[in-house]
């Protein structure tokens, strides 16, 4: 799996709250969540997003609620993975689970700019900064999350899998 | 050589032992869901293949976030859920009128001591308090666990955090487990159990063990445990019936790390914009004017809670400028505060006393903030705009210091106005 896409960069903590806030909760339609994407935190992210871009962040990236929406809502702008230092679990596990990619990437936040063009192999375990040359190696996924990965979310994977 | 986690997983994933660092498939025991995160878990399991929940016996329903609905398309979204309850023939559904999901589940005995809980909510934790070991997912997970009845979890490391000491006569739970939270830092126990011990917590009643398990998450961690003990028992014996499964961790048990606190003389703590680790003794904080003070929530919304506010607000008026909003956990919290009288004193204070629901706690309704406005809270998350504008503040603290803050009009040492 093979994603290229420009940086949009953010620090430590960002929570779900940041990420769409709490109040929009019981919105369902995926639409109208990523509608409200960093709508306070980062307006500029809504607009100038474009299909593919990487969203990379520190320590501790999607801390807070349970709520899919977050994840959701950073795929539905067409963001192609989240690269940081370390996440919170329960978004790593919403995000995986509805296809979207995000992988712990030790140095990642030092090593993009806003901006730069990233080419990440998700299988590989290799990130290549396409702008400032440097590349990173991080610890790929185990099979399962991959296999996940490749149906589309863990939806469509149990759809096709009986025993589990 | 087992942590509790290590023991309630490798039980319900039918293994001898299990090991921090193993990847599990497991059944559930019980599956807790509510309103905002439902919808989106019923399309997974439609896209799953499923037609038919697992066990509608095992699934419980609570809507408590937007309680009663705020808006049209909660309203909506409740109805999709009353919907799916027939449909589904589930008996355990909680509507509007209950109360917060994590109050609500234990009142009416569907958590015991030994069992695995996967809820639809962050502060799943909290039934960590039992002896349980209970942890949040998003809805996709929960999908899966309506579809299959089980989950994949990775045996968590266990952080054993020894509480001791004596604590001061203002000093509660929620100060105990702020510190914990400063101690550990916002992301410091990822992926990790919190097992608390010492003699803190033994001495501590059932609600405060809730809130102490209740924030784990706000430490990154997926769970928080106390080991079960005879008042664990008797609060259960009141709301179901044995057996229970009483699991201790063994002495040899291998911990990531141990914390050892002596809170003997410890100030009330406050949690500052905008994390949750940011954490400060009430008397560092300076003259902090509040306009705002929300005492409810899971973290803090229980008949002890609303006992504190009470001490230091019955037969006094609270500040003019501070509106004071007082939301009991649930029904049974509600209706025993009204039997003691709290709840009459509390209107006569000044405080305005809603339905038991999730509340101010997310920002989703009654009493939001306003921009450049300060809220104190006895939830737990001070996130910014958590509880209404990105350019509000909110801070955290026990019933006792808000309560104290709701009559001075400043986040305020309960001591001052005892």
């Amino acid at each position: 799996m093979l994603l290229k896409g420009n940086v949009w960069k953010y620090g430590d903590n960002v929570n779900t709250d940041y990420i769409i806030p709490g109040r929009y909760m019981e919105l369902t339609d995926p639409e109208e969540m990523a509608e409200k994407v960093f709508e306070e935190h980062d307006p500029s992210f809504r607009k100038g997003v474009k299909p593919g871009d990487i969203v990379v962040g520190r320590t501790n990236f999607g801390c807070g609620s349970s709520r899919e929406h977050a994840p959701i809502a950073l795929k539905g702008n067409g963001v192609s993975i989240v690269l940081a230092e370390s996440f919170a679990r329960i978004f790593y596990r919403n995000a995986i689970n509805i296809g979207l990619p995000a992988l712990e990437c030790p140095g990642i936040h030092d090593a993009a700019e806003k901006g730069d063009v990233l080419e990440v192999d998700v299988t590989g375990g290799l990130v290549r900064n396409l702008s400032n040359g440097k590349e990173l190696r991080f610890k790929p996924l185990p099979s399962f999350m991959v296999e996940v990965l490749n149906a589309g979310g863990l939806a469509p994977y149990l759809n096709k899998t009986e025993e589990w | 050589m087992s942590t509790i986690s290590e023991k309630i997983l490798a039980k319900a994933s039918n293994q001898e032992t299990v090991s921090a660092g193993d990847f599990i498939k497991t059944k559930v025991d019980v599956a807790l869901n509510h309103d905002v995160t439902s919808v989106l878990a019923f399309e997974a399991m439609y896209q799953m293949g499923a037609e038919k929940v697992w066990d509608p016996d095992k699934v419980v329903m609570i809507l408590d976030h937007v309680a009663p609905p705020s808006s049209i398309n909660s309203a909506r979204v409740h109805n999709v859920i009353r919907d799916f309850v027939k449909a589904q023939d589930m008996k355990n559904f909680f509507d509007v009128n209950s109360g917060v999901c994590h109050q609500v589940l234990p009142e009416h005995g569907f958590v015991k001591p030994g069992m695995l809980v996967i809820g639809a909510d962050s502060h799943t934790c909290t039934h960590g308090a039992f002896g349980a070991f209970a942890t949040g997912v998003g809805s996709t997970d929960m999908g899966a666990v309506l579809a299959r009845g089980k989950t994949w979890l990775r045996v968590p490391e266990t952080i054993k955090v020894n509480v001791n000491g004596s604590l001061g006569e203002y000093v509660h739970p929620k100060d105990v487990i702020l510190r914990i939270a400063k101690e550990i830092g916002v992301s410091g126990a990822t992926y990790m159990t919190l097992e608390y011990h010492g003699k803190v917590v033994e001495e501590m009643s059932v609600a405060g063990r809730m809130t102490l398990c209740n924030m784990a998450i706000e430490m990154g961690g997926k769970a928080g445990i106390c080991e079960a003990d005879q008042k664990t028992i008797d609060w259960l014996d009141q709301r179901t019936s044995g057996p229970y499964d009483l699991v201790k961790a063994d002495k040899d048990a291998v911990y990531k790390e141990t914390l050892d606190l002596d809170l003997t003389g410890m100030e009330p703590q406050v949690a500052c914009p905008h994390n949750v680790d940011n954490v400060k003794d009430v008397s560092e904080l300076g003259k902090v004017k509040i306009n705002q003070a929300f005492i409810g929530s899971c973290t803090n919304g229980r008949l002890e809670d609303l006992e504190q506010a009470h001490a230091l607000l019955k037969g006094r008026q609270v500040h003019p400028d501070v509106r004071v909003l007082i939301v009991p956990a649930s029904r049974a919290v509600y209706k025993k505060a009204l039997q003691k009288g709290i709840i009459e004193d509390f209107i006569d204070s000044g405080a305005i006393v809603s339905n038991p629901s999730c509340a101010a706690c997310f920002g989703g309704h009654i009493g939001l903030l306003g921009p450049g406005e300060r809220g104190i809270s006895t939830s737990n998350r001070n996130f910014r705009g958590r509880q209404g504008s990105p350019e509000a503040e909110v801070y955290l603290s026990s019933a006792s210091v808000a309560a104290a803050s709701a009559l001075t009009g400043y986040i305020t040492h309960p001591e001052e106005v005892a």
